[in-house]
């Protein structure tokens, strides 16, 4: 099942020409930049694993780029994220968090029922390939 | 060749538009002296010019290598001229952003197994777009230690300044003699500098007319007295051990404006003006050890030998 979450999400996946444009825009307004990756995509999980430290000190989306390249040499059938961070005091929140990389065979979703409480059933889902 | 493209090129007005005027101006106002350096940047930039001129025509498509390599003695200016170039290269289009990013071997190098890759790959990210300006290049390489770590540094420069030439720019500065040495027992950064720029020494009249501009940004002048005073410091500190040019001289001035502010507050009786204030005479710049032949330990590892 095809993932959607974060900015972009209903756009078809965006080319390195694209995500190159995106981090442009977001130096050019002095946000950090981090990668994110991981294997559970389920939108509860909200910390993924960090790929380096975030970068704070970057002018040129090339450094972001060199990274990217590495983390999906690292981890080809994870999830990436981009994520930019504004700390700029009142923000100090994450503005923008996009997928840059998916597996090519995705995980579907598996919905688990419990009973408890009599007649009653709770429900679960969790990612499965 | 597509029809829409541009048939012919004029080199003026590419000169015009592209601001490389300013940047050539603003050296021959702010650099005193240094005519080889200015003569090479000149020609740099012509070549550059005529590059991209050649490039807009379909005639090469290949980003031609720009990595330089400034020699010269401390305090020549370059890493004043490494900021123009930067400058330059950013308004010819060669680098995205044109930012200078300054380092060292202790920004570069780790101090243990795994350290050292890690710290080059993150200023090479800083640097990118920009212009990685290494001092003292040659420290990075250090013969009489085969486990140092510099060598992994130069590894993954070398790499980067092959593959990502689009990106960024290395300048490696640092005393001609040593750096020569590095070159050679490197050839491949030989191999991959284009430009090799040699910063000559200054003049005692260029010093002189440094000292002065110098002393004209921070709102001081000298008095007559004075102005002979510093022709005759930089003659005698040129001759004593460590002397770094332009650098020795700003230096010296700080050391004067501290004598100046120390005259000034136990011998001013009354109100000060503007002038008083402003003043560095003679006295101020004859207090200086230079003129008692130099620091002590200078004189006494002399008196050693």
């Amino acid at each position: 099942m095809r993932m959607t979450q974060g900015c972009f999400s209903f756009l078809p996946d965006l080319t390195d020409e694209q995500i190159n444009k995106q981090v442009e825009y977001i130096l050019g307004r002095e946000w950090a930049v981090s990668l994110e990756y991981t294997n559970d995509p389920h939108p509860r999980n909200t910390y993924w694993e960090m790929w380096g430290h975030p970068m704070f000190d970057l002018l040129d989306a090339k450094g972001v780029m060199m990274e990217l390249d590495e983390c999906r040499k690292a981890n080809p059938d994870a999830y990436i994220r981009i994520q930019a961070f504004d700390n700029t005091r009142g923000f100090e929140t994450v503005m923008m968090s996009f997928i840059v990389n998916r597996p090519a065979d995705e995980p579907s979703f598996h919905m688990t029922r419990t009973d408890v409480d009599g007649r009653s059933q709770r429900y679960s889902w969790d990612a499965r390939r | 060749m597509a029809d829409d493209v541009v048939q012919t090129v004029d080199l003026a007005a590419e000169y015009e538009a592209s601001g490389v005027r300013e940047v050539l101006e603003e050296l021959d106002r702010e650099l005193i002296g240094l005519a080889p350096v200015k003569q090479r940047i000149r020609e740099t930039a012509a070549l550059l010019l005529v590059d991209k001129a050649r490039r807009d025509l379909g005639l090469s498509i290949e980003t031609p290598t720009l990595h330089m390599s400034f020699t010269g003695n401390p305090g020549t200016g370059k890493t004043t001229v490494a900021r123009m170039m930067a400058g330059l290269l950013h308004r010819l289009g060669y680098v995205r952003k044109g930012h200078l990013v300054s380092v060292t071997r202790d920004d570069l190098v780790g101090q243990y197994i795994g350290h050292t890759a890690p710290k080059t790959k993150e200023v090479l990210k800083r640097a990118m777009g920009g212009v990685l300006f290494i001092d003292e290049a040659y420290y990075l390489y250090k013969p009489d230690n085969e486990r140092d770590y510099g060598q992994e540094a130069i590894e993954i420069l070398l790499q980067v300044m092959e593959n990502n030439r689009d990106d960024l720019v290395v300048i490696m500065a640092g005393y001609a003699d040593r750096m020569d040495k590095f070159f050679s027992a490197n050839p491949g950064f030989r191999s991959r500098i284009a430009h090799h720029i040699d910063f000559p020494d200054y003049s005692d009249d260029e010093l002189l007319r440094i000292s002065q501009s110098m002393l004209e940004s921070q709102s001081y002048v000298f008095d007559p007295e004075a102005e002979a005073a510093m022709a005759d410091y930089i003659a005698l500190r040129r001759m004593q051990p460590h002397f770094a040019n332009a650098r020795s001289i700003r230096n010296a001035l700080d050391r004067a404006r501290l004598r100046q502010a120390n005259r000034l507050f136990s011998e001013a009786k009354g109100p000060l003006d503007a002038v008083a204030l402003s003043t560095i005479t003679a006295a101020d710049l004859r207090a200086s050890r230079v003129f008692q032949g130099g620091l002590d330990v200078d004189r006494m590892r002399e008196a050693a030998e």
